[in-house]
């Protein structure tokens, strides 16, 4: 499948912004200030569009329906499956499976796979700045099968010590799995270099691509990762949907996750035939609007083009940082050299649930705490940190009036 | 000493004040005040077993009884939690378990805080609500006990 070269051009943001209605309310009396995109996105109109129409011209369930609704609806979620295919350049369309998001998908492989693959005395490797979603599944499999989970380490800059990845990868390491971009400092991973690593040493590879997919180009056939997870809510999409890819052979030789409808071909007291790819892993009727509204919201994003979404968070994310750093007092955390589209930072002597409540009466929107990364936040001798993450529709001025809305915080604290 | 107004009229006392300001910022900057002034926690009492744990935020919460009334001594390591922590115990403490059982703290929602007892936020502020409560229980059935 080839895929759509994203042309390098100027984007028009205040055309971007006209397409999210949500972007012209006010919260607190002030403008809204979005810059909690590594939580949630807000969703352009033809994702809200999307929503309307499936409910209001052709809600149905799909799959055994016989009905036009049925079978337009039916058309209408394959569809997103063929455009998820296309998002990720998968081989195959057997290879996407929706999910509920990154965490069931993560879930699904250590359910899945894990009980079927690991064992005791085998390893898994994760790493320091992995979301608790990419730790407690694995964890939790450890505990059962008597399997052992490595972490790699970290430098102050918040990037991993690839040499000591190297080191722990062994005869017995079964599977890697690692966040392809953190959530909580926007280090973007070498998952390629890791990839390949753990192949040589006879692993698989599982990558949280939760953060990754809004932002980079992702082609799984190149990286050649076994598994790839990520969230509709944080790529312009509903919530309530993900997607996990796993390569076929894989998927095929894997045991059930859930059993119920859809997933089987047979079923008799005795014995059930389960249903064919991607279908054995779709039990119950699944979450059809959203997974239909996502479609909208990977057309909305090819539209405008990965590079060129890239090109202004990266702007966004440099003007951040010098802007923050002058301010006395603030320290980045998180200051990889490969970093994309988050920008996390700590003041001294200043909580940073004061700070994020402070920027909410302004009508700035951050996220404060330890962003779902426990360990992470021991690691750096943090309790949490202030988050600023961004998305195509975020400009400089509103930078701007982060820094000025911190300036004035930090003063109410003094 | 006792609190000779009742939890009522310290309730309405407070909703007045916040009626004077016309803006987040007067209203947080007033919050903050209080947190600064509230009666620093000695270390010795900010241990694990005294903790209210949030989301976010830490919280520290002491309580003793004497002479039918219940005192409560808190502290936080966030300024806005300190600010309504000393709001709680300006109204709740040295009250009678009962009167402090019976509170129902609409004060907070009339002076707009109620985001701050949601789940999302400082469930350490909600969580220290439900422990000065449960420290107004635990003191109400000893008395019992002892009476009995």
């Amino acid at each position: 499948m080839i895929k759509t070269e994203s042309i390098q051009r100027n984007i028009d943001i205040d055309a971007i912004r006209q397409d999210f209605p949500i972007l012209k309310r006010k919260v607190k009396g002030f403008p809204l200030v979005y810059l909690d995109n590594a939580a949630t996105t807000q969703k352009p109109a033809s994702v809200i569009q999307a929503l309307t129409e499936y409910y209001s011209g052709f809600n149905a369930n799909i799959h055994r329906g016989i009905h036009t609704l049925a079978e337009e609806a039916t058309a209408a979620f394959e569809a997103t499956r063929d455009a998820v295919q296309h998002f990720m350049n998968a081989e195959a369309r057997e290879e996407i499976i929706f999910t509920r998001g990154t965490t069931e998908g993560i879930n699904l492989v250590a359910y899945a796979w894990g009980r079927q693959n690991i064992d005791v005395g085998d390893e898994i490797i994760i790493s320091t700045m992995e979301h608790h979603s990419n730790i407690v599944p694995w964890q939790h499999l450890c505990e059962e099968k008597g399997a052992i989970l490595k972490v790699i380490p970290i430098n102050d800059k918040g990037e991993l010590l690839m040499e000591e990845y190297e080191k722990l990868l062994s005869g017995k390491t079964r599977l890697v799995s690692v966040v392809y971009v953190s959530n909580s400092m926007g280090t973007v991973n070498p998952v390629k270099r890791i990839i390949d690593k753990a192949h040589q040493a006879g692993a698989i590879v599982m990558l949280d691509g939760a953060q990754a997919a809004a932002h980079l180009d992702i082609d799984v056939q190149e990286l050649d990762c076994d598994f790839f997870a990520f969230s509709g809510h944080k790529i312009y999409g509903p919530t309530g949907v993900g997607v996990l890819y796993g390569k076929k052979q894989l998927l095929e030789s894997m045991p059930i996750f859930q059993g119920g409808g859809e997933m089987i071909k047979d079923v008799s007291f005795e014995k059930t035939i389960y249903n064919d790819l991607p279908y054995k892993f779709e039990a119950g009727t699944p979450n059809i609007a959203d997974t239909i509204a996502l479609k909208a919201a990977l057309e909305f994003i090819d539209n405008i083009g990965k590079e060129n979404i890239r090109r202004h968070e990266d702007k966004l994310v440099t003007y951040a940082t010098g802007e923050l750093e002058k301010i006395p007092g603030l320290r980045i955390i998180g200051t990889a050299t490969d970093k994309i589209s988050v920008v996390s930072f700590v003041v001294d002597g200043i909580h940073p649930q004061d700070i994020g409540i402070l920027l909410d009466s302004r009508g700035i929107a951050v996220r404060t705490g330890h962003h779902c990364t426990q360990p992470l936040m021991d690691w750096f001798c943090i309790p949490g940190t202030s988050r600023a993450s961004f998305a195509v529709y975020n400009t400089m001025d509103e930078i701007d009036e982060l820094v000025l809305g911190l300036h004035k915080v930090i003063k109410m604290l003094a | 000493m006792s609190n000779q107004k009742s939890i009522q009229a310290i309730e309405k006392e407070i909703v007045e004040e916040f009626s004077l300001f016309d803006s987040w910022n007067d209203k947080y900057e007033y919050i903050i005040d209080l947190g600064k002034k509230l009666a620093v926690l000695d270390d010795q009492y900010k241990k694990d077993m005294n903790k209210v744990k949030g989301c976010q935020s830490t919280v520290w919460l002491v309580a003793e009884s004497r002479e039918g009334r219940v005192y409560f001594k808190a502290d936080s390591d966030a300024v806005i939690v300190k600010g309504l922590i000393s709001m709680l115990i300006r109204v709740l403490s040295g009250h009678t378990a009962d009167e402090i059982l019976e509170a129902r703290l609409d004060f907070i929602q009339q002076i707009g805080m109620t985001s701050h007892l949601a789940q999302t936020r400082s469930n350490g502020l909600l969580s220290m609500v439900k422990q000065m409560k449960n420290f107004a229980l635990a003191f109400k059935l000893q008395q019992s006990l002892v009476k009995k």
